[in-house]
């Protein structure tokens, strides 16, 4: 994983090492210096400045005072989070879309992958494969408007196609109803990314030693056997990397999808934590307490993060860091 | 050892399984695809015969006239223009950020490396979320602004890796040679390393164009209320939006309108083809650089 970088081996410097101290080898790096610090400044400005704004969680937020003069609440904002209602509906509604996503959005593309992998004719492998990245290049608008189509009940698809199997007697309203809520998120987005997801499954796959394969077949292993006991341990470290980073996002669901997809009818089912910050934030003009709700979310995904990390470095010696 | 002799060899179980997974990846197939025939096929189709329903994949009475009943709107217009606008610049932008700082982290003697790249690393993940971040565009007055479309996105941690970790594959000498010969560091980049780097660029090129094109919260949040910023994508919710539900904040007489000519319906999925059509015509072409791409950039190592 190149997410942390940096273990080269041994360094070896454009210009000879050691002459003069470091302000010399800092002129040398002059144009170094100047491609790189501008864009780190620009990143300080876009995503270390808001963290900054987390002050505006334990503050009264007055946005015609500096931070410095607004009065400090502590964590009174908090306080009301943890007792509102709402929040633990919006809690269990993204730990459900999420948890579901994780395990669907984990297994499937292996499974897929795994398929793929097996195929032999090329042909079919690069067509099955270049459609299956299609919907990844949409944007969830467009996917939200086909998904409300598929389900509609005049003519959708999903109702034809239930009719006639005769699995349904009549249309079902499927976007009006909270139960269903969760599962639609799950498959659109299994729709939209599987084969995208599987790409990288599939470079992992084909980076296994084909002797491991020989040999299995001397040993007269059957295919499923050989997926089972070569392909996929061959992609372990790839799995329980990607597994960790997961972990990491299980808070951070996003909420596109939830926004496009939701509707009145089913709010209790669609609000998730950032719909909800959103809701206070812009729609009633409570940053602070929103401020809390988003602080709340980052703060959980990086506890998460290195939770799942030290727990996979401890048990399979992986880790992403 | 052939393949004909493995297959003559293999039982007829192995044969099973083999028709089943090629029966799977076609159903597959087919349920990635229809939903896009199917919806192309309302968008082609005469908006009072959708309404009778059992369209599937081809036109039953072909017309052009959705697509010219959503021409007629002035919004689409401004919007395809703010949207490609967007998307060059923002992914030019994007290209030079992540080229010029991967640059800098390739190279063994830069002092700043190991600092930089944590730097980076951090800001993947941790975010201080949509509140906190709002407030800051506000505060630096990019609200009803283009600039807050192309900007803030400018450094991306994930396309810096990506780009870094294909010019460590570059053997070192030839940056080494180039010094000798008196080219400074930006010049080495420029006219040495990043003609070899096309195939990183093309990959992260592409993720920037469809981040950019695809994008429309931004505009929802930031723009809602300047006509003339508005962007494709954000139309295209607008008119999702204005028949099924929610948040009243939807500017939609205009589309009413149009959709009164035809049905709501059948503009839809005109709308739907005609924002996802610039970009499904791209992606097959680049399909070689992302693959690459994505790999190097996860699995690296």
């Amino acid at each position: 994983m190149k997410a942390m970088p940096d273990h080269q081996p041994a360094a070896q410097p454009l210009a000879a090492p050691g002459k003069g101290g470091a302000l010399r080898r800092a002129f040398r790096n002059r144009y170094l210096y100047l491609m790189s610090l501008p864009f780190v400044a620009w990143a300080f400005v876009f995503t270390y400045l808001p963290l900054w704004g987390w002050l505006m969680a334990f503050q009264k937020y007055n946005p015609k005072l500096a931070v410095w003069e607004r009065d400090w609440v502590g964590f009174d904002n908090f306080r009301m989070l943890f007792q509102d209602e709402t929040f633990y509906l919006v809690m269990r509604n993204t730990l459900a879309m999420s948890v579901m996503s994780l395990i669907a959005g984990f297994t499937i593309p292996i499974v897929f992958a795994l398929l793929l992998n097996e195929v032999k004719n090329m042909a079919f492998k690069k067509t099955a494969q270049t459609i299956s990245y299609l919907p990844h290049f949409v944007s969830w608008a467009v996917v939200a408007g086909i998904v409300s189509k598929m389900l509609s009940t005049d003519n959708g698809a999903v109702n034809d196609f239930l009719m006639w199997t005769g699995l349904l007697n009549e249309p079902v309203q499927w976007l009006a109803k909270g139960e269903y809520f969760w599962g639609i998120v799950t498959l659109s987005d299994v729709w939209k990314e599987t084969g995208w997801n599987a790409i990288i499954y599939l470079a992992a796959m084909a980076g296994v030693a084909p002797e491991l394969y020989e040999a299995a077949k001397v040993d007269g292993a059957s295919r499923l056997r050989q997926m089972w006991h070569i392909t996929l341990p061959g992609i372990r470290p790839t799995i329980i990397i990607l597994m960790i980073l997961s972990i990491g996002n299980l808070i951070n669901i996003g909420f596109e999808k939830q926004f496009l997809l939701g509707n009145n009818l089913v709010v209790d089912y669609s609000k998730v934590l950032d719909l909800y910050a959103l809701e206070y934030g812009i729609k009633i003009n409570r940053i602070s307490f929103a401020t809390a709700i988003n602080m709340f979310n980052s703060v959980v995904a990086v506890l998460l993060l290195f939770t799942a990390n030290g727990l996979f470095k401890r048990f399979t010696k992986e880790s992403v860091f | 050892m052939n393949a004909r002799a493995i297959r003559r060899g293999v039982p007829g179980s192995e044969r099973i399984v083999d028709a089943l997974i090629y029966a799977v990846l076609i159903v597959t197939s087919i349920v990635t695809l229809y939903p896009f025939l199917n919806v192309l096929a309302i968008s082609l189709n005469d908006s009072t015969d959708s309404v009778r329903g059992g369209i599937t994949i081809f036109p039953r009475q072909f017309t052009l006239e959705n697509y010219k009943a959503i021409f007629t709107y002035d919004t689409l217009a401004t919007g395809f223009k703010i949207s490609l606008l967007r998307t060059l610049v923002g992914s030019l932008l994007g290209l030079i950020s992540a080229s010029m700082i991967a640059y800098t982290l390739a190279r063994r003697d830069f002092q700043g490396r190991k600092f930089v790249s944590t730097y980076l690393a951090i800001t993947m993940y941790v975010t201080a979320g949509l509140i906190p971040f709002y407030i800051l565009i506000k505060d630096l007055n990019m609200m009803n602004t283009f600039a807050v479309y192309v900007l803030p996105g400018i450094v991306s941690a994930f396309n810096v890796f990506v780009v870094r970790s294909f010019m460590d594959g570059i053997p070192y000498e030839v940056q080494e040679s180039a010094k000798i010969d008196g080219a400074n560091d930006f010049t080495i980049y420029w006219r040495i390393i990043l003609p070899m780097t096309k195939p990183a660029l093309a990959t992260i090129g592409l993720f920037l164009a469809v981040g950019q094109w695809n994008a429309w919260f931004d505009t929802y949040l930031y723009n809602g209320s300047s006509e003339h910023l508005t962007t494709l994508q954000y139309e295209l919710v607008k008119v999702l939006q204005s028949t099924t539900n929610n948040s009243g904040d939807y500017r939609t007489q205009n589309m009413t309108q149009v959709m009164s000519t035809v049905s709501p319906d059948s503009v839809k999925m005109a709308i739907t083809i005609f924002v996802s059509v610039p970009i499904l015509l791209v992606y097959p072409f680049l399909q070689r650089y992302f693959v690459k791409g994505l790999t190097l950039g996860s699995v690296k190592g």
